[in-house]
C-alpha cells in the first residue's frame, strides 16, 4: 500500500527515470547496429577474422558490467567524461555488440547458396545483393540479435545508477542506502515492466519480418 | 552468337591442380539450343558459369555476338544473360511479380513497364497473373516455381539464356510438361540457349546440338541425331545407350521420310501425322504387318504414305555408309 502510494505520488519521477533508462538503451543500441550489423557482414568473408571478432565479443560479455564501468571511469576521466550518461552509453553498446554481430554473421552465413548463385547470375552489383536480397532475409534473425541486445542493455544500464547515469537504476540504489522498500520495489517494476514490454515488441517486429518468408503460417492466395 | 575457345579450368586442391574445364571450344548459333550434356562431374556446368563469369576461365576465351566478353563488366553482362537453375533460387522476400521484375528493376525500366512485361511472361508460362503475381514463392509447386524461374530469366528479353539443369529437380510428369512449353516458346523466342542435363532423353528432345562432356573435354559436338546415330567413341556410345536407335525416332518428323502419295484410306487403317515424329509409326509397324501407313492431313485426306523401307533407309543410312568404307 506504501509502495502504491509512493509510486502514484512519483510518477513524473518515475517516467523521467524511464525516458533516461530509454534514452542510454536506444543510444547504445543504436550505435550497435549502426557498427554491429556491416561488421557482421564483412566478417562472412572470411572464416579467420570472424572467429577473431566473435571471440572479442564473448571476452567483452565476460565482463561483469560493474568491472567494466570500473575501468571506463580512469579512461573516461582525461575527459571529464569518468561518470554519467557517456560511460554509461560506451559500455551498454559494447555488451550489444556480439549479440548483434553474432546473429547478423549468422544469418548472411544461412542464405541458400543458390539464391545467392542466382542473384549474382542476374546481374545484381553486391551492394544489390546484400539489399535486396541477403539483407531482407537475414532479417528476422538480425532482429532477434537486437531483442537481445536490448534486454541486455535494460540490465547493464540499470547498473549505471551506481556511476551516476540515472535510470531506473537510481531507486534501487537508492532502496538500497536508504533502506526504502517502496523504491526498492518500485525501480524493480518498472526494470521488469520495460524489459518485457521492448522484448515483446521485438518479437512481435521479428515475426512481421519472418512472416512472409514462412508461407505455412499464410493464408492460401484468395482465402478470406 | 556464343563461341568458346580453347575455354580452360584448373582448381588448387590439395591434391594438386584438378583440370574441372580442359580446352573446351564450340560454337553456338544464334537461336538454337544447344545442350552440355554428360555426368556428374564432367565440367558441364563449370562450363555454363564461365559464360556469365560465375566462375572465372584460367584461360581461354568467351565470345557472344563476336565480343570477347572478357572486355566486358561482368554485372552489365549478366544483365544480358537469362540464368536457370536447378535450384530455382526465387527469393523468398519478394513476390512472384517482383522476382520476374528483378532484372528490368536492375536496368531501371518504369514500374508500368516492368508490371505490363510480368503480366505478359507469366500469361507466357500458364501462369494466371491474376493469380500467380502477388504470391510468394514459398506458397508455389514446384512445377510452377520452375515456371517463375524461367520467367525472370526471359523477364529482360536477353538473347541468350543459360539453363542448369532447370528441369531436374521437377517430377517426371511435371517435367514434361515444362520441356514441351519451353520448347513451344522458344520456337517464337529463338534464344540462344546452353542447357545444362545429365539425361540423354531431355537432351535429344530439347537440342539442336549436343555437347557430350568426357571429364572435362568435349568429346563430341553434333545434333542429336547424328550423335546418337554414329557416336565419336566408346565412352559416348554408353552413355547415350544401346538403345540409341530408339532415342532417334523422335527427333525424326514423317514429313521427313514419306514419299507423296493420294487417295482415300482402306477402312480400319491406321494413320499418321506428317508431323508425328517416328516413335508412332515405329510403334503401328511393331502392332501390325502393314508396310506402309497413310500420312493424312488435318481433314482426312491423305498427302504421303511411309514405308518400312524408308524408315529403315533414314535409321541405317549412316551405319550402312559406314560399313560401306
Amino acid at each position: 500500500m506504501e509502495t502504491l502510494a509512493f509510486i502514484l505520488h512519483n510518477l513524473p519521477a518515475i517516467g523521467e527515470r524511464t525516458l533516461e533508462h530509454i534514452s542510454i538503451v536506444s543510444v547504445a543500441v543504436g550505435i550497435a547496429i549502426v557498427t554491429g550489423v556491416p561488421l557482421g557482414i564483412a566478417i562472412t568473408q572470411s572464416q579467420r577474422t570472424a572467429d577473431t571478432v566473435l571471440y572479442l565479443g564473448s571476452i567483452v560479455m565476460t565482463i561483469p558490467s560493474i568491472a567494466l564501468f570500473g575501468v571506463l571511469i580512469p579512461l573516461l576521466s582525461k575527459f571529464h567524461q569518468g561518470i554519467g550518461y557517456l560511460p554509461a552509453v560506451i559500455a551498454a553498446m559494447l555488451y550489444a555488440q556480439l549479440p548483434i554481430i553474432r546473429n547478423t554473421y549468422t544469418a548472411i552465413r544461412n542464405v541458400d547458396p543458390a539464391l545467392r548463385s542466382a542473384a549474382i547470375g542476374m546481374g545484381m552489383s553486391t551492394r544489390q545483393r546484400l539489399a535486396r536480397v541477403e539483407i531482407p532475409i537475414a532479417l528476422p534473425l538480425i532482429i532477434a540479435g537486437i531483442r537481445v541486445a536490448v534486454v541486455i542493455n535494460i540490465g547493464v544500464t540499470a547498473i549505471a545508477a551506481y556511476i551516476g547515469a540515472g535510470g531506473l537504476g537510481t531507486f534501487i540504489s537508492r532502496g538500497i542506502s536508504q533502506t526504502d522498500i517502496r523504491q526498492l520495489i518500485t525501480g524493480a517494476l518498472a526494470l521488469g515492466l520495460l524489459a518485457i514490454t521492448a522484448d515483446y515488441s521485438l518479437l512481435w517486429l521479428q515475426r512481421r519480418a519472418a512472416r512472409q518468408m514462412r508461407p505455412k503460417g499464410r493464408p492460401p492466395y484468395g482465402a478470406p | 552468337m556464343i563461341r568458346l575457345e580453347g575455354l580452360t579450368k584448373t582448381y588448387r586442391s590439395a591434391k594438386g591442380e584438378v583440370t574441372a574445364v580442359d580446352h573446351v571450344s564450340l560454337e553456338v548459333e544464334a537461336g538454337q539450343t544447344c545442350v552440355l550434356l554428360g555426368p556428374s562431374g564432367c565440367g558441364k556446368t563449370t562450363t555454363l558459369r564461365m559464360i556469365n563469369r560465375l566462375v572465372a576461365p584460367t584461360s581461354g576465351k568467351v565470345f557472344i555476338g563476336g565480343v570477347d566478353t572478357d572486355t566486358m563488366n561482368p554485372v552489365a553482362l549478366r544483365r544480358t544473360i537469362g540464368y536457370v537453375i536447378q535450384q530455382i533460387g526465387l527469393f523468398p522476400n519478394m513476390t512472384v511479380g517482383e522476382n520476374v521484375g528483378v532484372v528490368p528493376r536492375l536496368l531501371s525500366w518504369s514500374a508500368e513497364r516492368i508490371r505490363k512485361r510480368v503480366q505478359e511472361l507469366l500469361a507466357m508460362l500458364a501462369l494466371d497473373p491474376a493469380q500467380f503475381y502477388d504470391r510468394y514463392p514459398g506458397e508455389l509447386s514446384g512445377g510452377q516455381a520452375q515456371r517463375v524461374g524461367v520467367a525472370r530469366a526471359l523477364a529482360a528479353d536477353p538473347p541468350v539464356l543459360l539453363m542448369d539443369e532447370p528441369f531436374g529437380a521437377l517430377d517426371p510428369v511435371n517435367r514434361e510438361a515444362i520441356q514441351d512449353e519451353f520448347l513451344r516458346m522458344q520456337q517464337s523466342l529463338r534464344k540462344t540457349v546452353l542447357f545444362v542435363s545429365h539425361d540423354i532423353d531431355e537432351a535429344v528432345k530439347m537440342a539442336d546440338r549436343i555437347a557430350i562432356f568426357q571429364s572435362g573435354r568435349l568429346a563430341q559436338y553434333a545434333a542429336p541425331d547424328a550423335l546418337l546415330a554414329e557416336p565419336a567413341n566408346e565412352f559416348v556410345a554408353s552413355f547415350v545407350g544401346s538403345d540409341r536407335t530408339l532415342k532417334r525416332l523422335r527427333r525424326i518428323r514423317v514429313a521427313e521420310i514419306m514419299s507423296p502419295a493420294d487417295g482415300a484410306i482402306n477402312t480400319h487403317e491406321l494413320t499418321v501425322r506428317a508431323s508425328d515424329d517416328l516413335r508412332r509409326v515405329a510403334a503401328l509397324f511393331l502392332e501390325t504387318i502393314a508396310d506402309s501407313l497413310p500420312c493424312v492431313d488435318g481433314d482426312g485426306h491423305v498427302i504421303g504414305r511411309v514405308t518400312r523401307a524408308a524408315v529403315a533407309s533414314r535409321l541405317g543410312g549412316q551405319v550402312r555408309k559406314r560399313a560401306a568404307q
